[in-house]
């Protein structure tokens, strides 16, 4: 039987062993690299399926105060290797472009494999931590492989630019969250949430000061999720970033954040200011993320403030505390992010990223703009799509919680959303181009937005599977 | 039967959309869907209150969500209408200048989407369904439209987005207002909840004002309407007809199968702020009606205006009214969808919709002139044209409304009001009829050819529908009322405020029926 730490140290394994064939064979075409990461990654999302239970995470000694194996942190770790496994066939059809940004050689190539891999096993240590230590640890993984990762093509300015305000404001968050868990530590003399939780239950604790650690904590996930007043950083960076970066960045970072907020938050609920201070927060991304999102002409600027958008969504269902909506929300967002960045990059590479290059791709290209429609029209919340169940579920709960402030500027931004997630549409639809040239789909990347597409529908459509995979 | 009338425009359209020949398709599977409705009507079980046909597929057990079909009366006289209305559309449409096989798949998109509305019974489906049919006429409008295209295609997208999505609010309140045991997303269980008593009256206040402000942005209720005259104007003329005349529908059907029924006191409450909107609707938007200077403009904003009428019978909430207002539904669905088609042809002709430059095409288009004349007596409410049924019943009804009202009330007044309605929909569109097809005729005209004999049968088609049910107005009334009678007898619409307590002393017949054949264990069986 497999235990569940054995698949982070097969990931870690995976990538070192890449690591190593990029350093020794210099002479292999280094797409193979990605294809034995892909296959790689796969063989241990395989094994998720067939993990041993762990214990309690109540009684839990040693090793597992640290980690747990719950059936949340096994469904996310899944959904980390899934969205990896995207990302890479994305990268594949990156690499081009990075060849030109090193011209004449492969230099770089290797590593823009294998730099997933260590964040993929950072994003699924991060999932199972239940101690403050290791959340910090692993989040630092995942952070110190996106710095290398979103200004790899260090010779376009843009990108460089995009690697040193990430950089600066992640290293200012970090410390943020170690001066959070520097303040509940001394309040609590604890770093393991359950004991924390325990601790502020206790009427002795100064919960002032745990609150003020929390603060700090807050801040610094915030950052992680892109959530208004810590989105600063989200435009450029993701603009600047080469895409399938800006797709993980998107995808793998924002899930991880919410996971550790939903744990870390777990013991806070108890003071009545937590949920005040996250419904404003949330209030703000929603509005913030959609109104700036409506003049944008750049898609990928587009897709980054649809980003914070969604972290308003998302948040409403943190305020209500329901982890299955959080989860189900953002399976969608995964499937419908990724559909819409693997066509972006394709489209990009022949004509570029803003959202005229886009005109009459329904002629050029007519597979490319039905899995573009598909997935703005999900982004946006048309029924039958994955995205709106994901809203669904979202204000259903929020409607159940009696949010009703939340509700209401959930369903007017939506309303925003339909304006600018369509304009792409219309792009692609309505306006006719002088370029005609046929736009070619390699095999994998085709199977891969097929399979996107189809999941993104079949969740709209037929949601059980995902509801029984979160059932405790 | 339901569910092939649901699939088989959406099958046709996606074959269309892989390559099928576009036209024929759509012809023959909006053909084959006329037949299958008129299957249902003819094998349909007069008399009796209950859903028939009915074919369930469970999605969801834990939120008791499944994909369940059937038809009522009700159902059953708007997929007739839908079924009646595509095939006229399609057969309107004609060549289409660039993407044929996707304008065609729109088309047929709206059509399933509409009838999967009308024939679902699980609210999660009603409201999925109409939303599919809502993108296709924001991309027909958007792609294929006339003038500002553009802009009338932004503004119908984001008022009916958010329109959609008030509504999915109140749907969602809805269904959580029922305790957990009863919770359940399928009408009929809804329905015998509410019989029962379960939606507590403060919280059906909250519903109904967000299904009312919905469903009013959907149809277009004062003064939610703005939307609707421009999107018309720019919109394709088989589009124009599908929207107005069918999709446009959802939303009154929505109000009488789930305000009427499920929210009894939501909708007492708000009488008064419904009877003002709808006036506004009658007399404003009529009024604003006869300014019109151009044909297309004035056709959009008289749809809207009509919508008044159905309001004021569903608001009346007594077996006539409501009666009248499914009458109505039907009639004004297929008499707007012919004076819109005949506009389109106009259009195609002339070029343009402008009162001042038209004037005497009787002459060239006789047949034309004569649809059209039909077309705009109808609307007018002639006798003779069903509706005239539908409005003469919903005046009647809510002369007499359903609630316990002393005096002289505001019913009264609304109606005595909403009569003057009817002078000023003759007005507008005598007017209108006047400066198009009577007087000079201009010499740049004297060469335009009329309708060619294959557009007649979609024109007697919808001819025939509005004098056939016309004359014999009993029988869609017959069809619709045992369904009616059932609700407003379990809510007590008729014989006063108070209500059945504990439902074992005069159990209406809808829930006895309803408890026969529901699956055991799941909570509402209570005896």
């Amino acid at each position: 039987m497999i235990t569940t730490p054995m698949l982070e140290i097969a990931v870690l394994v995976l990538g070192m062993v890449i690591l190593l064939v990029e350093a020794f064979a210099t002479k292999i075409d280094r797409r193979i690299l990605a294809f034995a990461a892909i296959a790689g990654l796969a063989v241990v999302l395989l094994g998720t399926f067939f993990v041993a239970p762990s214990p309690s995470p109540n009684q839990a000694t040693g090793f597992w105060s640290f980690y747990t194996a719950d059936r949340l942190s096994i469904f996310f770790k899944q959904f980390a290797l899934l969205t990896t496994i995207f990302v890479l066939i994305m990268m594949i059809d990156y690499a081009p472009v990075l060849r030109s940004s090193f011209p004449g050689t492969q230099d770089g190539v290797g590593e823009f494999f294998a730099v997933p891999i260590f964040t993929c096993a950072g994003l699924m240590y991060l999932v199972s931590a239940i101690d403050f230590v290791f959340i910090f640890i692993s989040l630092e993984l995942v952070t110190i492989s996106f710095y290398v990762l979103v200004s790899f093509t260090r010779r376009n300015p843009i990108t460089l630019e995009a690697g040193t305000k990430y950089l600066v404001l992640s290293a200012l968050s970090t410390a943020f969250l170690v001066y959070g868990i520097a303040w509940i530590f001394g309040v609590t003399g604890q770093t393991n949430l359950h004991r924390v939780a325990e601790a502020l239950a206790n009427p002795a604790t100064d919960r002032g000061a745990a609150l003020l650690g929390m603060v700090f904590v807050l801040v610094a996930l915030g950052f992680k999720i892109a959530a208004v007043p810590f989105q600063i950083w989200v435009p450029d960076v993701y603009q600047g970033a080469p895409t399938p970066v800006t797709a993980y960045l998107s995808v793998g970072s924002k899930a991880a954040g919410f996971v550790v907020l939903l744990r870390v938050l777990l013991p806070f609920l108890t003071l009545p200011q937590t949920q005040r201070l996250i419904v404003l927060i949330a209030l703000l991304t929603l509005i913030y993320g959609n109104l700036a999102a409506l003049p944008q002409a750049n898609l990928k600027r587009l897709l980054a403030y649809s980003s914070i958008a969604h972290a308003g969504y998302l948040l409403i269902g943190v305020v209500c505390f329901d982890a299955r909506a959080v989860t189900f929300y953002l399976v969608a967002y995964l499937l419908m992010t990724l559909l819409s960045f693997a066509v972006l990059i394709i489209v990009a590479q022949q004509t570029g990223d803003e959202i005229s290059d886009f005109d009459g791709l329904a002629q050029r290209s007519p597979f490319l703009a039905f899995a573009m429609l598909i997935g703005m029209v999900s982004l946006a919340g048309v029924p039958f799509t994955a995205g709106f169940l994901g809203k669904f579920y979202i204000f259903y709960t929020a409607v159940l919680q009696r949010q009703v402030v939340l509700v209401i500027v959930g369903v007017i931004t939506v309303g925003c959303g339909f304006y600018y997630y369509l304009k792409v549409v219309r792009a692609m639809y309505w306006q006719s181009t002088a370029n005609v040239d046929k736009i070619s789909v390699n095999g994998l990347s085709r199977l891969a937005i097929s399979a996107l597409i189809i999941g993104t529908i079949w969740l709209g459509v037929y949601p059980q599977p995902i509801f029984d995979a979160l059932k405790r | 039967m339901v569910l092939f009338t649901i699939f088989c425009p959406i099958i046709a359209a996606i074959l269309i959309m892989v390559g099928a020949p576009a036209r024929k398709t759509a012809l023959a599977a909006s053909v084959l869907t006329f037949a299958a409705a008129l299957f249902l009507l003819a094998s349909f079980g007069y008399g009796q209150p209950d859903f028939q046909h009915v074919t369930s597929f469970t999605i969801s057990p834990e939120w008791r969500l499944s994909f369940t079909t059937g038809i009522d009366g009700l159902s059953l006289i708007m997929v007739l209408l839908a079924a009646i209305v595509t095939p006229a559309a399609v057969w309107f449409a004609g060549p289409i200048d660039k993407h044929e096989n996707a304008f065609y798949a729109c088309l047929l998109f709206i059509s399933g989407g509409a009838i999967g509305a009308f024939a679902s019974l699980d609210l999660f489906f009603f409201y999925a369904f109409h939303e599919l049919a809502l993108i296709p006429t924001f991309l027909l409008i958007g792609m294929w439209g006339t003038g500002n295209r553009v802009a009338a295609a932004w503004k119908i997208t984001i008022y009916l987005a958010i329109g959609s999505f008030v509504l999915l609010l109140g749907l969602i309140l809805l269904y959580q207002s029922v305790p957990a045991p009863l919770r359940s997303f399928d009408i009929r269980a809804l329905t015998v909840a509410a019989s029962l008593g379960q939606i507590a009256a403060d919280a059906q206040h909250h519903i109904y004002l967000l299904l009312l402000i919905g469903f009013g942005i959907l149809v277009s209720l004062f003064p939610f309407h703005t939307w609707a005259p421009e999107a018309y104007a720019s919109a394709p003329a088989p589009a124009a007809m599908l929207h107005a005349g069918v999709l446009k529908k959802f939303g009154l059907y929505g109000l009488l199968r789930l305000a009427i029924p499920l929210l009894p006191e939501g909708a007492r409450h708000w009488t008064t702020l419904l009877v003002v909107l709808l006036l506004g609707n009658i007399i404003y938007v009529g009024l604003v009606t006869i300014a019109q200077k151009r044909l297309d403009w004035m056709l959009g904003y008289s749809s809207v205006m009509h919508m008044g009428y159905i309001f004021l019978g569903i608001a009346s909430a007594g077996i006539l009214g409501v009666t009248g207002a499914a009458v109505l539904m039907f009639a004004h669905g297929v008499s707007i969808a012919l004076l819109f088609a005949l506009a389109g042809e106009l259009r195609q002709r002339t070029g343009t919709l402008v009162f001042d430059e038209l004037g005497g095409l009787a002459r060239v288009m006789p047949f034309a002139g004569l649809a059209f004349g039909l077309g705009a007596f109808a609307a007018i409410g002639l006798p003779g044209f069903t509706n005239f049924a539908g409005e003469i019943m919903i005046f009647f009804g809510a002369f007499k409304n359903g609630w316990t009202m002393n005096g002289f009330h505001i019913f009264q007044i609304a109606t005595v009001l909403a009569l003057w309605g009817v002078v000023i929909s003759t007005v507008y569109m005598l007017r209108a009829y006047r400066k198009t097809f009577m007087g000079t005729i201009n010499d740049q005209w004297r060469q335009l050819v009329d309708l060619r004999p294959a557009l007649r049968v979609p024109v007697a088609l919808l001819v025939g529908a509005l004098l056939c049910f016309g004359f014999f107005p009993q029988a869609l009334v017959q069809i619709v009322t045992p369904g009616f009678r059932a609700y407003l007898t379990a809510n007590n619409y008729l014989t006063g405020t108070q209500r059945c307590s504990h439902g074992a002393a005069r159990r209406p017949r809808i829930l006895t029926q309803y408890e026969e054949d529901a699956p055991q264990g799941r909570g509402y069986n209570r005896q």
